[in-house]
């Protein structure tokens, strides 16, 4: 029974955090204003980490808020404040032809929609599924994925140099 | 006794040490030492020269080491077996699954090779010191040399193909850094970049068929070796093994000798290599003679049985290879004929001997020309450096024989010694060091069946003998004629030859104090640059007696020490004799025998003291089917110190090979003689030709090429080199890459702006160009097909390019929305 | 809990950030837009790491996190850069690319 409990509890998380997640969403492509649109997506992004607990991935989770709502939020607002001359509602930030993106997104949802359902239709989770742990992880990134991880590291360098050299005054 | 498979096999203990265990660090001697150079290199009372000929002697001490200990290993083997390389790998890197080794593999072609690479630089890092002297780009020089060397050597002990590739790709670079050295002359970055694109052609067939064979070998090199599909070891004994597939091995195998045409200036990708004499003489007698060049050469010997069973050598046709090589010789050889370079006659010399030593790979005879690889090594640096030594003492700077050379023996008798016995050496004059190896690729492509190649080969020998002899008249005889007369050139005149000119750029510093003695008139070079000439030239002289076929075989030590036997051993390294003494290349006109039935195999043990006696004594009564042929191949081959082995022409039944069987010919002092004659004919009829012409300028032949049509033709190819430049640069280049220069052009030109966006008028674009398209075809045909395919395109593309990211994104995701809906709908 | 219900999930948030990258014509909001996309596929990856019993898709959620950071650091650059050449940031004036 308790086994069931936590399941029962699990997706009634689950089902409040997807709603206020897909709503944040919303919000953040609709929103008048940047910096709202950006802590919509702070609101998103939390939503996003709670969803790797319940999906067993703790360190994901932690790197995602640590990286994520911690360093790329506070970039988004100094990219805000240092582009925008005033913080407020704006009505053009839209394109003319916005409305393209509707059908195009509910085309998209239509089509992966019903592959989602035709191909795992009503599976399950593994109930047991154990938490990993960041131990597990650092196996797998320092042991078979070590080559993605150098090609990585190699990007990061190249954009830490790439942003310096555009954003310079010179 | 023979009917029962003896599957154990105690261990032949092969002798190794430090220096073959440790050959990796010959590499990374260099490596480091390019570094050193590079940061500190300015700061050096030498200006970083002296960390570049350290290191280069600390590799050569290494490379010598090794070679003596290999040289041990040989010896204490029993005779005829097979000596296992010295084969180390660390992982390099690896990815969920596959990884990637680093390492040494270490044989006879490699300490060979790794000798002669180590020898040559550092005397070329020596001769150097002197020849770029106050060079504005001093350091960089030796970096580059530095870098390249350690690519070499890194190439040379390569245990893998990819770290093969890392090589051969450094030594690609440094070849562009080091033709481009003087990159402020337009010709000369213009030949950098020449000789960077026309190997990177090749190098596409080095990447594709590295995959092709990994892939097609990795399983079965991982299961039997417990390697992966790129080890040099695996992919030998993959290729003999019977397991890989016709078309895999084929094409595999075309794909990396394409690699080998662009590296080694085959036909028809030779192009470049005389172009890049724009380069210092150092660079030259380097790079593009005695090392770099023969990457390509050394890639298909250490491939062997890839390329043997890829090509299908031996056969009993000619192969891609042997064509390849045989064309080269000639054209390579005529074109020597129409220079006035004295440095673009040597390329082109170094072109056909290269070809040479492909020809004989393709015709099995291996030996032979990693044989020429070695020997060319010295007498073709030796001539290049002697060229360098002219222009840099005597002709101020100058390459030109017909112009600014002639009568030059007098004043640098010891370039001019150096220069006679490298040049009787490239002819292949008997007792110097071509003549032991040229000879040899010659006489065996005659023994295996290739008669016309051999043919082609003594056409080349004689095509050799005469235009060294008339670039010797030119240079050394007759009277000094331009600079070497002391006269000075005024500046057009300089210029106007620039691109052939080593030295044009007046802008570098070293020309200043050049000026100063050139003036001086034609005298011999400094010590800097006489040692190692001499040093060449007698190595030049005397490499040959290291595998003197004449004199028996107790001189054929090269062949004892390179040669891999083609034995059949365990995949751990050790010994076996599979299909007793008499089973040879008849025995392939019935395969069945030996795969049918692999429990009637016969799989002796080579024990320490069982040499090729004992096996032979062996009675092959075993195998009932070739007892007969053995027996009479065993009388037959009574001359030869390897047993026969099923290597190359059957699958193994148990182990592997390492090497295909190869036979070689007996030496002949008649074929010998004729060759010689053959030379002998070259030099007096050229020596009559270039006195008459030069000399007397005697009216019958001054002018020739004016009167006769035929000659006038002749000539006017070779001048424009085949018109092979015209057909790449102009005709291929032009016609891949104009029309999109030009269809872009009109893109951005015609395409204008302000159109209404949206889906609508894509849709009737789109509509109105498949009518009208349609509809035109249907009228004109053909024809005006292909026009009207841009116009249409165009036109209905033209809303989309508004310009704006949205759109595009739009676009995009619009195209996945319904490419993904389609196949959703299909597939359920 | 089912697998689909994170899949879902996760192509809501992706076509929500398909419509934002097409609808909005302000740089920064197209970036974040991105960024719903990628977390959607985190998700996705995630979900399938747990179905799978694998640790695969753990190591691949932490390479695109990485990667996003590195994009969202480049990306701001650049509309830094424009907005410092053209004060604005209207992605619908750069049309320079117009064929």
């Amino acid at each position: 029974m308790f086994a069931s409990d936590v399941l029962f509890a699990q997706n009634i998380g689950f089902a409040i955090i997807a709603a206020i997640m897909v709503f944040g969403a919303l919000r953040v492509v609709t929103t008048s204003n940047v910096v709202h649109a950006a802590l919509w997506l702070v609101v998103v992004l939390a939503g996003a980490a709670a969803q790797y607990v319940l999906l067993a991935a703790e360190f994901v989770a932690i790197t995602q808020v640590l990286v994520y709502i911690g360093a790329v939020m506070v970039l988004f607002l100094f990219g805000t404040m240092l582009t925008r001359a005033r913080i407020g509602a704006e009505s053009d930030l839209n394109n003319k032809n916005w409305f393209f993106g509707i059908p195009i997104a509910l085309a998209l949802f239509v089509a992966m929609a019903m592959a989602l359902d035709s191909g795992f239709g009503s599976q399950k989770m593994p109930a047991d599924a154990a938490v990993v742990t960041t131990q597990e992880i650092s196996d797998q990134i320092f042991g078979p994925y070590l080559l993605p991880f150098w090609a990585l590291s190699f990007v990061l360098l190249a954009a830490v140099v790439g942003a310096i050299v555009l954003a310079r005054r010179d | 006794m023979f009917a029962e498979a003896t599957e154990a096999a105690t261990e032949v203990v092969l002798s190794s040490g430090w220096f073959l265990e440790h050959a990796w660090v010959i590499p990374v001697i260099p490596a480091l030492s390019f570094f050193l150079i590079i940061f500190f290199g300015k700061r050096m009372p030498k200006k970083g020269s002296e960390f570049g000929v350290a290191s280069m002697l600390g590799a050569l001490v290494f490379a010598g080491g090794a070679a003596y200990q290999w040289i041990q290993r040989v010896n204490g083997a029993p005779e005829g077996a097979f000596v296992s390389p010295v084969v180390k790998t660390w992982t390099w890197w690896q990815n969920s699954g596959v990884s990637f080794g680093i390492g040494q593999h270490v044989d006879g072609l490699t300490v060979a090779i790794l000798l002669v690479v180590a020898f040559i630089s550092t005397l070329v890092q020596i001769y150097s010191l002197e020849y770029l002297r106050g060079d504005r780009r001093y350091t960089h020089f030796f970096a580059s040399l530095t870098l390249f060397s350690a690519g070499m050597l890194n190439m040379v002990v390569a245990e893998n193909m990819i770290q093969l590739i890392l090589g051969w790709e450094i030594m690609g670079l440094c070849s562009f850094l080091l033709i481009g050295h003087w990159w402020e002359e337009g010709a000369n970055s213009r030949a950098a970049l020449k000789a960077f694109f026309t190997t990177r052609t090749g190098d596409i067939g080095l990447l594709t068929g590295t995959a092709i064979l990994f892939f097609s070998a990795n399983e079965w090199t991982t299961k039997t070796l417990g390697v992966s599909g790129f080890s040099i070891r695996g992919l030998s004994s993959w290729a003999l093994s019977g397991d890989p597939g016709h078309a895999a091995i084929t094409m595999g195998a075309v794909a990396l000798f394409i690699a080998a045409i662009g590296k080694s200036g085959q036909f028809p990708l030779h192009t470049w290599l005389p172009d890049a004499m724009a380069g210092p003489t150092p660079v030259s007698s380097l790079l593009h003679s005695s090392t770099m060049v023969v990457a390509g050469v050394f890639l298909v010997a250490r491939l062997y049985p890839v390329f043997f069973k890829g090509m299908d050598i031996l056969g009993g046709s000619a192969n891609f290879i042997v064509v390849i090589g045989g064309i080269t010789i000639v054209i390579a050889a005529l074109l020597a004929f129409v220079q006035t370079d004295i440095k673009k006659v040597l390329a082109y010399s170094t072109v056909s001997q290269l070809g040479y030593m492909m020809m004989g790979l393709g015709a099995g005879a291996w030996l032979p020309a990693v044989f020429h690889i070695f020997t060319h090594a010295f007498f073709k640096a030796c001539l290049f450096l002697g060229a360098g030594s002219i222009s840099h003492s005597s002709s101020h700077h100058s390459f030109e024989m017909k112009k600014d050379m002639g009568g030059l023996r007098k004043f640098m008798p010891i370039t001019f010694g150096t220069w006679i016995i490298s040049t009787l050496a490239l002819c292949g004059v008997f007792p110097f060091s071509g003549f032991f190896s040229k000879d040899e690729i010659i006489d065996n492509v005659g023994h295996n069946g290739y008669n016309v190649f051999m043919i082609v080969g003594l056409a080349g020998a004689f095509l050799t003998a005469a235009y060294m002899t008339r670039a010797t008249y030119l240079t050394f005889f007759g009277q000094p004629r331009g600079a070497s007369a002391g006269e000075h050139h005024e500046e057009e005149s300089h210029d106007s030859h620039a691109a052939h000119d080593d030295h044009a750029d007046h802008g570098h510093d070293a020309h200043d104090s050049h000026e100063a003695h050139a003036s001086h008139g034609p005298h011999e070079s400094g010590w800097l640059i006489t040692v190692p000439l001499v040093i060449l030239a007698t190595l030049a002289l005397g490499s040959g007696f290291l595998n003197a076929a004449p004199f028996g075989e107790k001189w054929e030590h090269f062949k004892k020490w390179v040669e891999p036997s083609a034995e059949v051993v365990s995949p751990t390294g050790i010994a076996y004799v599979v299909g007793g003494v008499g089973e040879t290349r008849v025995a392939s006109d019935t395969p069945t025998d030996s795969t049918v039935a692999p429990d009637a195999e016969v799989v002796t043990l080579v024990e320490g003291e069982a040499g090729p006696e004992m096996l032979r004594s062996t009675p092959a009564s075993g195998e009932d089917a070739h007892s007969t042929e053995g027996e009479a191949l065993m009388a037959d081959a009574s001359g030869e110190a390897h047993h026969e082995s099923p290597c190359g022409t059957e699958t193994p039944a148990q182990g592997v090979c390492m090497a295909p069987q190869i036979h070689h010919a007996p030496f002949k002092w008649s074929k010998a003689a004729t060759s010689m004659l053959i030379v002998l004919a070259g030099f007096l009829l050229s020596l009559f030709v270039c006195i008459q012409l030069y000399e007397k300028k005697n009216k019958k032949f001054v002018g020739l090429t004016e009167r006769n049509k035929v000659l006038g033709f002749g000539y006017k190819l070779l001048v424009n080199k085949y018109y092979l430049d015209v057909l790449y640069e102009k005709i291929i280049v032009r016609s891949i890459a104009h029309p999109i220069a030009a269809a872009v052009y009109w893109f951005n030109q015609k395409v204008l702006d302000g159109v209404v966006n949206g889906a609508g008028t894509t849709a009737k674009g789109i509509a109105g160009w498949v009518y009208r398209n349609i509809d035109q075809r249907v009228v004109d045909g053909a024809v005006n097909g292909t026009g009207n395919v841009a116009q249409g395109a165009g036109s209905a593309l033209r809303p989309v390019q508004s310009g704006k990211v949205n759109q595009y994104g739009a676009l995009l995701f619009g195209a996945a929305a319904i490419g993904a809906l389609v196949l959703v709908i299909v597939n359920t | 809990m089912f697998v689909n219900q994170f899949l879902i999930l996760a192509a809501v948030l992706f076509c929500i950030g398909v419509y934002g990258v097409i609808a909005r014509k302000n740089a920064v909001l197209v970036l974040m837009s991105i960024e719903l996309i990628l977390n959607s596929v985190n998700i996705n990856l995630l979900a399938f790491s747990m179905r799978n019993g694998s640790l695969d898709g753990h190591t691949f959620a932490l390479y695109i996190i990485a990667i996003a950071a590195a994009e969202v650091g480049v990306g701001l650059a650049m509309v830094l850069l424009m907005y410092r050449n053209r004060r604005s940031i209207d992605l619908d004036e750069l049309s320079e690319m117009k064929g």
